[in-house]
């Protein structure tokens, strides 16, 4: 190896970052391991609702003890640094109030940008590394023609990533590697094997990770009770499309837009959350063709593939991590503020997730939706 | 990679005597120290040697020692032997985890506890712990010297005031013994814990100082070894082994011009010091053990500071390891009014007997490099914009 790196690789305890730390030290690189303990479980362990047990898979003793018998088994240094308070104050509490003010958060994205690719670098930087190398399914390469850095999607689109990166800064992608963009799931666990890991056949975690089982509500009822805090009352009327008030709802966190189940009235024919009113508490419930819209606006807004958008752009959008791309205009309308124009109307824009740019295989940018 | 160990606090390496004293008892003297035969004899007789080193340790009798797995364990059989629901244990906020859990765990089963505070420097004021006194006040736990800042705690007075309110007194000296000479009669107390290998001894074996008298509730059920204050067959080679640290620690407070341990902490402090700025000593002002130093580096994170030493081969440490091995602020330095930032920006050197003058060149060497770059790449230092 004529340029061996110090490249720190964040290891989940998962067989992708694992296969990661393997490919580079048998690269030749200098590798440091590094876990993020990110959560407490025992935190809401026991409290109304929660399991007794800690069951989650955020940084539970398992992922550690199996990121270390990796770093252990390839011989590289192993530390597990504590970023719990970052993680609750930037991931965890707006989660909370983004669901208490009626609105659908994705917590894999606040902690991309404010812890992943963020403290991780600093950390990396501080002790040494040049750069930091985890296990997410995206490609990133250096354009000479535009003078940036790109995120790309990667060769296998089951597991394509980049809806949740779309906020790494120039800064963060420059100092970044994902050496798995190139490969699919099963050749990573073929690596995994070929270098003797033991947690090669180790299912993938699918949850929120530290919301076990996947239950936000009861998360969120227990976060607040052990922050000695009470659940704002958010409870008000069920309406139609038409304004007609049809029942009553026990609180605006307990829905997301295209929900169907679980409002309380019966009726003939299907509804569906079509909007959700933070400001008088109502939830408006109409027919799935009332799902159904052409724009969108997004603010805070991050570009990659290009530096400002002075034009309308022709770009394809996703509106969630399971979405196919949907070609849309894109223009800028406010300094930190789009406006999205589908060609086709889109099912159940949700305000508070993101909005993924892409130009081809190009992430562009993206922004979280209003 | 040339390493070198100044974390002693956490574990010493075992001394070549230590070693060559236990290494026997691994192989050829193999007995059951309970077995009537020539085998149980041999090292029966080796257990009692070792048990009168350690009494001539701590100033006691070989009788008023019980041997057990480490600091952990005797400081749980004293503090869940000698009280019971319904009693008040008074203890300090700057326990070590097996002091301050057991007492946790007492509350749970009924006892009250009061946590006394500790000032600036980290010195328990004896004056609070009697003014915590109670009617139905059982035991004082508080430790003779602290792991993470090396402050020796005013245990005479203390035992004073335990001694007049006729109540027990116990000392988690774990972080003392070795380092200062000890004398269970001048502390005046009734229990005092001990632990292998912070003194060149192995890791898995300890000892509880019980005055003759105390009576004991035992942690563990079944034969009636140790006076039938701990059960379960004895750990030979262990008990050997801190026998033989004890003479060797004893040796070294003979030699009474030995201020070696003393000299070399010094050195290593006032070079840090004067060659960083932004930085200060956790306990100044008050009386330490020999061999500790905590240092606070204003502007850093710890935990980035144990790993990039640790990569260019110096073992020092910060706050303490949760079980995943992340690093949590110490409650020791929280306890002391210390901002939570200046906790985590603090670090704890500790030598041990085998630690030499070059040791503290390569650590003076090092530390002001990496603060120096660590602060350059601080985001305290460089705020920059939080973009989503």
């Amino acid at each position: 190896m004529p340029n061996p790196k110090t490249i720190a690789v964040a290891m989940s305890g998962g067989v992708d970052s694992s296969a990661v730390a393997a490919m580079l030290r048998a690269e030749g690189h200098n590798i440091i391991g590094l876990t993020m303990q990110l959560w407490n479980q025992r935190r809401l362990a026991g409290h109304e609702g929660m399991p007794e047990r800690v069951t989650g898979r955020c940084c539970s003793l398992d992922d550690v003890y199996d990121a270390r018998r990796v770093a252990e088994h390839i011989g590289i240094p192993y530390y597990v640094v504590n970023h719990e308070e970052r993680f609750e104050r930037d991931v965890v509490r707006p989660f909370v109030a983004e669901y208490l003010s009626g609105r659908t958060p994705i917590p894999c994205s606040l902690c991309n940008n404010h812890l992943k690719f963020d403290q991780l670098l600093v950390v990396a930087r501080q002790i040494g590394a040049d750069c930091v190398a985890t296990g997410h399914y995206a490609r990133v390469e250096y354009d000479d023609a535009c003078g940036r850095w790109l995120l790309k999607r990667p060769a296998d689109r089951s597991k394509d990533q980049t809806y949740f990166l779309f906020g790494l800064t120039q800064d963060q992608l420059s100092r970044t590697l994902f050496p798995l963009g190139g490969m699919t799931k099963p050749e990573v666990r073929g690596l995994a094997r070929q270098h003797g890991l033991a947690l090669a056949e180790k299912p993938d975690s699918q949850e929120i990770c530290f919301v076990p089982g996947g239950d936000y509500k009861r998360f969120i009822d227990a976060y607040l009770a052990e922050r000695g805090e009470s659940l704002p009352d958010t409870a008000g009327e069920l309406v139609t499309t038409s304004g007609e008030v049809i029942g009553e709802h026990r609180g605006i966190h307990n829905f997301t837009i295209g929900q169907r189940k679980g409002l309380g009235v019966a009726t003939g024919s299907p509804l569906y959350v079509i909007q959700i009113s933070g400001a008088d508490k109502q939830v408006i419930v109409g027919g799935d063709e009332h799902l159904y819209s052409r724009t969108l606006r997004a603010r805070r807004v991050n570009l990659i593939s290009v530096d400002d958008v002075r034009e309308p752009m022709r770009i394809s959008v996703k509106i969630r991590h399971r979405h196919e791309p949907a070609p849309a205009m894109l223009e800028k309308v406010a300094a930190d503020e789009v406006l999205v124009t589908f060609d086709e109307p889109q099912r159940a824009i949700t305000p508070g997730q993101a909005a993924a740019f892409y130009d081809g295989d190009i992430v562009v940018g993206g922004a979280w939706i209003a | 990679m040339h390493r070198i160990y100044l974390d002693n606090n956490a574990t010493t390496p075992v001394l070549p005597e230590v070693l060559e004293a236990m290494r026997p008892y691994f192989g050829e003297r193999f007995g059951n120290a309970s077995s009537i035969h020539h085998h149980g004899q041999e090292t029966r007789a080796a257990v009692e040697r070792a048990r009168d080193s350690v009494a001539s340790l701590l100033g006691c009798r070989g009788a008023e020692i019980v041997f057990t797995s480490g600091g952990t364990e005797a400081d749980n059989l004293a503090i869940a032997g000698l009280t019971a629901a319904g009693d008040h244990i008074i203890t300090s906020s700057i326990e070590h985890h097996a002091v301050l859990h057991s007492c946790k765990h007492m509350e749970e089963m009924g006892c009250e506890v009061t946590f006394v505070p500790v000032d600036g420097r980290g010195l328990v004021d004896p004056g609070d712990v009697r003014r915590a006194l109670r009617p139905n006040t059982k035991l004082i736990s508080i430790m003779m010297a602290n792991n993470e800042t090396g402050v020796l705690q005013p245990v005479e007075e203390i035992g004073k005031i335990a001694a007049e309110a006729d109540l027990y007194f116990h000392t988690d000296a774990v972080q003392a013994a070795g380092k200062v000479t000890i004398d269970v009669k001048r502390i005046a107390c009734d229990a005092l814990s001990i632990s292998g290998h912070k003194l060149h001894a192995p890791q898995g074996v300890g000892a509880l100082y019980v005055r003759r008298g105390t009576h004991l509730q035992p942690l563990f059920y079944g034969g009636r070894h140790e006076r039938s204050r701990r059960a379960g067959t004895e750990n030979v080679p262990g008990i050997v082994a801190l026998g033989k640290a004890a003479e060797l620690a004893m040796q070294g407070f003979e030699r009474s011009d030995d201020k070696s341990m003393s000299d070399l902490r010094d050195r290593l402090q006032r070079g840090i010091l004067a060659q960083v700025e932004e930085t200060g000593v956790n306990g100044d002002g008050a009386p330490r053990v020999p061999n500790t130093t905590n240092i606070y580096f204003d502007h850093i994170e710890g935990e980035a500071m144990v790993i990039s030493l640790d990569l260019k081969g110096l073992a020092v440490s910060t706050g303490a390891a949760c079980s995943s091995g992340a690093i949590e602020p110490s409650h020791v330095l929280m306890a002391m009014g210390l901002r939570a930032d200046r906790a985590r920006a603090s670090i704890r050197f500790s030598l041990g007997k085998q630690n030499t003058a070059e040791d503290i060149d390569f650590a003076l060497a090092l530390v002001p490099e990496t603060v120096a770059r660590l602060r350059e790449l601080s985001p305290v230092y460089k705020r920059q914009p939080v973009s989503y």
